[in-house]
């Protein structure tokens, strides 16, 4: 099989998964969920480092840096708020 | 080598499961979000490995100062201002998976001289024309919603005539671009161009998909960014053939598109509707002028905090119903105090929150934990919709369309059929709001004519204070 049609096979397991946990979700967690999911969206720092992986400057070295730079606000920031929105959450436990 | 990469990511994706799935629950959710960021530090470090020995100035560059970026808005923010800054992150994911893709294109194709059709096989190309598409509707349909939410672009929604012709022209334009480019072409210098084209068109759609959508729809379109900046991610993940990159595109593709469900059934309207309908567009665009408002409400009346105070006094079931003033006053902190206060004089607080009250699902829910409000006393729609006949007293903070009678009462209504809390079924009912103008649905509230109704007009956060103050000297 070719690598396309894993991965949309893939694709299309993971967002049943996806469905099945996120429907569990309380409302009142909507919000932690939308800026955690966020931060996983910046798994695209994945392909950003490839893009990278010279000292050149090239355009397609820069291109990398900016998506590196994109993908780690979304990343770091991401996780950070929503660390700090979850801790609010569980504060008066 | 290979094979350890392979492990690690495969680690790191079911990581990422199990993070979500903590974060179904209160108790386990920080967990969750911990797990989630060791499973992308680990998918970093795999890739790393997998790249073998680089350069690595712009790699560390970057993530340095990203990170120090991130961690300074993460850490600033305000909570009442969450929306925009998931908005403007949704941007950066989608911005992410642009960047890459062009850089891919630059690489293989443009700084070698090669025509797209030779550069790369056919799949890699078609869906690094799928990141790109996806990538620049995202960043720049993030853009025009992080400046609706924050005020620098009218909250009014912006439709034109020929709007969604205009839409459906620049879907065709860009597929027959691409089809043509990765698929015909044979000419690099031509290939750049029509490259350019598609992300110029690409960015272009993501402007006019949004501009179109009112500010109170905002829940809708942050969760369907949020979706897609999902979907960016696996388009990426198809480009680089890495089933984790998939797999998590998928998961926030699908958590997206959920959110968006329960917001538009909150709405009582369809995705389509919201996307393309221009809701709440006024005919008067100058906004409700004083002559309006008297005509609309005839028998509107109006209290002072001394008054709601001796009421406020006697009451023993209180349900407050925040809505988005709340968040523009900051007033989480003055709700809480005064909640704080009615407990103590043995009153019953509950608050009843709506699933599109604020700018995002779950807003209301994170300005209450802010303040220290007990998540027990925290009602949804359903669950707290029988008890306003109960109450003594339901304050409404800033919340206007969730809380109108029109919606059950009025066939004619915009906006009937739209699941709304019955606070008017409560004995008294005090609405905090700093004018009569109407909500962003642009109708007027008829709830503001009934005779159980009493208006306290100003900042949400003043006049709590000045409730506090007052109920103080009564209770002491």
């Amino acid at each position: 099989m070719s690598p396309l049609l894993i991965g949309i096979y893939v694709f299309a397991l993971a967002v049943f998964v996806g469905f099945e946990i996120i429907t569990k979700i309380p409302p009142t967690l909507h919000t932690p969920l939308m800026s955690g999911a966020n931060a996983v969206s910046g798994i695209t720092i994945v392909g950003a480092l490839f893009c990278a992986r010279t000292a050149d400057m090239t355009t397609a070295n820069i291109l990398g840096f900016l998506a590196i730079l994109f993908a780690m606000i979304n990343v770091v920031g991401g996780f950070m708020v929503t660390d700090r929105m979850l801790k609010m959450f569980g504060g008066k436990k | 080598m290979k094979a350890l990469v392979a492990i690690i990511y495969l680690l790191a994706s079911v990581l990422f499961i199990l993070g979500l799935k903590k974060l179904t629950r209160v108790k386990s959710a920080r967990n969750g979000n911990r797990l989630s960021s060791t499973a992308m530090l680990l998918a970093v470090v795999a890739t790393l490995i997998d790249m073998g020995q680089v350069d690595y100035t712009f790699i560390i560059a970057g993530v340095v100062l990203g990170s120090a970026i991130g961690a300074i808005m993460a850490t600033k923010v305000e909570m009442t201002s969450m929306p925009e800054m998931v908005a403007i992150f949704n941007g950066f994911g989608g911005g992410a998976s642009l960047l890459v893709a062009a850089s891919f294109l630059f690489e293989h194709a443009f700084a070698v001289n090669q025509p797209l059709t030779t550069a790369m096989a056919l799949d890699t190309t078609i869906t690094l024309f799928l990141s790109v598409l996806i990538g620049s509707v995202t960043l720049t349909g993030s853009l025009v919603a992080f400046g609706k939410l924050n005020g620098k672009i009218s909250g009014q929604p912006i439709l034109f005539p020929g709007n969604n012709v205009l839409n459906l022209l620049l879907v065709v334009g860009i597929l027959g671009a691409t089809v043509f480019a990765v698929g015909f072409n044979q000419d690099p210098h031509t290939g750049f161009i029509v490259s350019m084209v598609v992300i110029g068109l690409s960015c272009l759609l993501g402007i006019l998909l949004v501009t179109p959508i009112g500010g109170a729809d905002m829940p809708v379109v942050i969760s369907l960014l949020n979706s897609y900046s999902g979907l960016a991610a696996a388009a990426t993940g198809f480009v680089l053939a890495n089933n984790m990159l998939i797999i998590c595109g998928a998961l926030v593709g699908a958590s997206g598109l959920i959110l968006t469900q329960i917001m538009c059934k909150a709405m009582n309207r369809s995705l389509a509707n919201v996307l393309f309908g221009g809701f709440g567009q006024t005919d008067s665009a100058g906004g409700g002028g004083g002559g309006k408002d008297a005509d609309a409400y005839p028998t509107v009346k109006n209290c002072g905090p001394e008054e709601a105070a001796m009421i406020f006094e006697s009451a023993r079931e209180v349900i407050i119903v925040p809505g988005y003033g709340l968040a523009v006053a900051q007033a989480q902190h003055a709700t809480k105090e005064l909640a704080d206060l009615l407990i103590k004089n043995g009153a019953n607080v509950r608050y009843a929150i709506h699933p599109v009250a604020g700018r995002m699902p779950g807003h209301m829910n994170v300005l209450l934990a802010e303040s220290n409000v007990p998540h027990e006393q925290l009602y949804d729609l359903d669950q707290i919709n029988d008890d306003f006949q109960n109450a003594d007293v339901a304050l409404i903070l800033g919340a206007n369309d969730v809380v109108n009678p029109a919606a059950t009462k009025d066939p004619a209504s915009p906006i009937h059929g739209m699941p709304v809390l019955k606070v008017w079924e409560s004995k008294s009912v005090f609405v905090v709001k700093r004018s009569l103008s109407p909500g962003f649905a642009a109708i007027p509230n008829d709830l503001f004519n009934y005779d159980n109704n009493m208006m306290l007009f100003g900042d949400a956060k003043k006049i709590l204070t000045q409730l506090v103050h007052e109920l103080k000297e009564i209770v002491d």
